[in-house]
């Protein structure tokens, strides 16, 4: 019963149920610890994946019914090569416990593809699903503007 | 600044031991009974020290935990500021348990003064109780006191290290120590030779260690800096390891499902649940269940499939019994009378007399990574990976439930997705170590569901507290105030310890009798609650219901008097204690406060002194279309030396945010005997659009240097409910706000 999935840029096979959540196939089955697991029911944003440059919650997505190529935060950028935001994130230094942030950084990267220049409004609206409980939120709306404006 | 020979000799013993390619350096108090541990005995094959000098670079080790607050990065800097490191080369990694890491600051604020006004006996008092921590081994990261512990010691192990290092070149180089300076992790001579620290290490070990000087704040280069933090590229870029993120060969996945009732278990049925998918095991825990098998997914969907028959809990049922308990110990003797100045039953002629009564729920930690260890066990040894901010009593407690010396345990401490006191609690390594019990030799991750850890929690206790006041002639006369809750302490403690003291619960009246306000008339009494619901400390602990409390209150007496509220709390600082005043006044000026607000708008004033740091705050609210919208906050604190400022801003920021969201909207309830919030939808906490624009100022007026973690914590939840007074007109004093008001989501 194995599925193939696209994650990063290479097709690899995950042999699991396809009722396992995507997030579940990453986190333990490739190892791709750096999207997170927060609630379980799409109520947190720490499981933030791209499906196709589409932000999507990965604890909703059974790996049977992906339908595109995923990008997870390790495929955004690398400490050698960031993305922008990760860049940005860096340099406001928004990261307290950091639980939350690849979620907050993928959902930000969706944001930014759809909507380079974000008002307060836009940034609110995109990021209203991804809960920080260190309270984060001033650094990462001025890390997503600087980004903006870097593009 | 006293020479570091007259601190080594109170309380320091520092030294070095040569390791694989270096050296190994630490400093640790020596009054008793803390080991060497540089100096292992026979067998025992711990090393801890501060810093390990080897041919990779400098590593500087933080046994201080970190949760996000950024004591990993601080803890380092004052090792380098001494050590003369570069920053950028600097590497910091968190040290295994060990009695010598043990946190001396936080006994100290055991103690039942008021804290600001201590005089030198009491300070030195503190530094007494602060030797029952290392009775304790206290290891723990909490009571905002990580830079109180390390402020004095990492930088003596700095400098010590740093002179030896000097004194290793100079016998090679054969040239005078006083010729030599240090800079940028290597020495250099007068000539020119640069030789690195790594290149020294092995010489420098041999060294006496020698009498030096603690450098003066104007020397400073890195502390009273903002550094770029150790860990952020990491959690930027998906690559920091997480306790939940641990992965070792063969290692296996497992989810639990332990008594909500706390209670045990009855009964239950595991033959449909272990013929899942992808389950390799059903392990009975005797108090709850665990599955596990290849898949964290897989196993949770097992394991709550299994139909299990709980037994009752040993506390209240439900929240009604417990609020009648709280409601209850009014009428006991006092647990505590902290405070009692002046004659708070007198009532001269012309007085005005107020009453109001106050109540706070309880409250989950909702660290956004759910609980989880990993264990692995051979059947003599074992080895824990999790984050967790008390390692020592972790450790002994995993060793008692493997049947097993603590020698044999090995703890790997990971970064923690929040702790906020909940990782101070060790339960999850307990069963972690159980559960891998039952597949010996297989490491197994054990991680909880988001329902399984909110129904699982050591809540902030609800609290009561019954306030009558008097004010004459626009002041405040009498402060009269009883506060009911059941203890944290008694149990958390006998978790911990094995016991608990007995005597007063400050945490009980913590932050309202020790409030640096000159009412004549001053008085507070604790009531301990007995009722023991599951328990623990809380971001702020008592401070997160007593601000709430007393400041609620100043602000009625303040309209009581017809006085503006921020004026109001300015005369009664004045003569109190300078820096409260100071860091009202910032506040004021910040956000240009007059008293007066335009329709629509209301502003509140709150100021908590906690964990030695007063801190003051505005909160504005707007009325948009009917909700309420948070749309600024200014924030002033002093907690004497600000030793990085970016990351108290941000500790500053994120405890009010912390503070904020219980006020507005968090509560647990129970109903036969089992908390009812399962998740984030029914325990919401304040996400991005609700977040106030934040100005902080950070100010330096008392001497001391005191906590930063949680003292932005208990203003929030006052100034928020003063500015919707001012807003409404309507006085709310049960908190969550949010039964009372519409917020704007």
């Amino acid at each position: 019963m194995a599925t193939t999935l696209t994650v990063n840029g290479t097709a690899q096979e995950v042999d699991l149920p396809e009722n396992v959540p995507l997030l579940w196939a990453l986190r333990d089955a490739l190892n791709l610890t750096g999207t997170k697991f927060g609630c379980g029911v799409s109520a947190c944003g720490a499981c933030t994946v791209h499906i196709d440059g589409e932000a999507v919650r990965s604890c909703q997505i059974p790996i049977g019914d992906v339908w595109g190529k995923v990008t997870t935060i390790e495929g955004l950028g690398t400490p050698d090569a960031l993305h922008r935001l990760q860049k940005a994130w860096i340099d406001h230094q928004v990261a307290q416990c950091g639980y939350c942030q690849s979620g907050q950084i993928m959902q930000a990267a969706a944001l930014l593809a759809e909507t380079p220049n974000p008002n307060d409004d836009d940034i609110d609206a995109a990021m209203q699903g991804n809960l920080c409980r260190c309270g984060t939120y001033p650094r990462i709306r001025a890390a997503i503007k600087s980004a903006a404006e870097g593009a | 600044m006293a020479s570091i020979g007259k601190i080594a000799r109170r309380t320091f013993l520092f030294g070095a031991v040569a390791v694989a390619g270096g050296a190994a350096f630490g400093a640790w108090y020596v009054t008793r009974p803390a080991p060497n541990p540089l100096k292992p005995a026979e067998g025992e094959a711990s090393l801890n020290a501060f810093v390990l000098i080897d041919g990779d670079g400098v590593t500087l080790v933080a046994p201080r935990a970190e949760m996000g607050q950024g004591t990993m990065t601080t803890w380092a800097a004052l090792i380098a500021e001494e050590m003369d490191l570069a920053w950028e080369d600097v590497r910091v990694i968190h040290g295994p348990p060990a009695q010598a890491y043990y946190n001396s600051a936080l006994m100290g604020e055991g103690l039942t003064h008021k804290g600001y006004d201590v005089s030198s006996f009491q300070h030195s008092l503190g530094e007494v109780m602060g030797v029952m921590g290392k009775v304790f081994s206290m290891q723990v990261t909490g009571g905002s006191t990580a830079m109180k512990d390390g402020y004095e010691r990492m930088r003596v192990t700095g400098a010590a290290t740093r002179e030896m290092l000097k004194t290793a070149a100079a016998q090679r180089l054969g040239v005078g120590l006083d010729e030599l300076r240090t800079e940028n992790g290597a020495v250099i001579a007068p000539d020119g030779t640069t030789i690195p620290y790594s290149d020294l290490a092995a010489e420098a070990a041999e060294v006496e260690p020698p009498k030096v000087e603690l450098r003066e704040r104007s020397d400073w280069k890195l502390l009273g800096t903002s550094l770029p933090r150790k860990d952020i590229p990491g959690k930027s870029t998906g690559t920091a390891q997480f306790g939940i993120d641990t992965r070792l060969p063969g290692m296996r996945y497992a989810a639990v499902r332990m008594s909500p009732t706390r209670g045990g278990m009855k009964s239950f049925d595991a033959f449909e649940a272990s013929r899942m998918a992808g389950v390799e095991k059903v392990v009975d825990l005797g108090d709850g269940l665990a599955v596990i098998a290849t898949n964290t997914w897989l196993a949770q969907q097992a394991v709550d499939a299994i139909p299990v028959e709980w037994a009752p809990s040993s506390y209240p049922e439900t929240t009604e019994d417990m609020t009648r308990a709280i409601k209850a110990a009014f009428d006991a003797e006092p647990n505590s009378t902290l405070r009692d100045d002046g004659d708070t039953a007198k009532l001269p002629s012309g007085a005005m007399r107020i009453k109001a009564e106050y109540s706070v729920p309880f409250l989950a930690h909702a660290t956004m990574e759910p609980m989880n260890a990993t264990a692995w066990f051979d059947g003599t040894h074992l080895r824990i990976w999790c984050g967790n901010q008390g390692p020592t009593f972790l450790r002994d407690a995993c060793a008692a439930e493997a049947g097993i010396d603590p020698e044999e345990v090995e703890v790997n401490v990971t970064l923690m997705g929040g702790g906020f006191g909940r990782r101070g609690e060790f339960d999850y390594a307990v069963i972690a170590t159980r559960v891998a019990k039952a597949m010996p030799g297989t490491p197994v991750n054990v991680t909880w569901s988001r329902e399984e850890d909110m129904t699982h929690d050591f809540y902030r206790p609800a609290a009561l507290a019954r306030i009558t006041g008097a004010v004459l002639d626009g002041k405040a006369l009498t402060f009269d105030a009883q506060v009911s809750s059941p203890s944290i302490a008694e149990q958390a403690l006998d978790r911990w310890v094995g016991f608990a003291p007995g005597g007063p619960d400050k945490g009980i009246v913590d932050a309202i009798y020790n409030q640096p306000y000159g009412i004549p008339n001053y008085r507070v009494t604790g009531h301990k609650a007995e009722i023991t619901p599951p328990l623990g400390f809380w971001r702020s602990v008592g401070a997160s219901y007593n601000g709430f409390f007393h400041e609620s209150f100043m602000d009625e007496l303040a309209h009581a008097a017809e006085a503006d509220p921020l004026q109001f709390r300015l005369d009664l600082t004045r003569d109190e204690w300078l820096p409260a005043y100071y860091v009202l006044e910032a506040v004021r000026d910040m956000s240009g406060w007059t008293g007066q607000t335009e329709d629509g708008v209301g502003r509140g004033i709150a100021m908590v002194y906690s964990f030695g740091t007063p801190c003051a705050m505005v909160i504005e609210v707007r009325d948009v279309d009917g909700m309420i919208r948070l749309t600024n906050a200014w924030i002033a604190a002093d907690p004497g030396v600000a030793l990085d400022p970016s990351i108290i801003e941000a500790q500053l920021t994120g405890a009010m945010a912390y503070g904020l969201s219980a006020a507005m909207g968090e509560e647990i309830t129970f109903a036969g005997g089992v908390a009812e919030q399962k998740n984030f939808p029914d325990y919401d906490p304040l996400r991005m659009p609700q977040m106030p624009a934040v100005e902080v100022r950070i100010l330096e007026n008392q001497k001391r240097l005191n906590g930063v973690g949680e003292v932005g914590t208990p203003p929030a939840a006052p100034a928020l409910a003063n500015a919707l007074f001012d807003l409404t007109g309507k006085r709310v004093r049960d908190l969550p706000l949010n039964k009372a008001f519409e917020f704007y989501v």
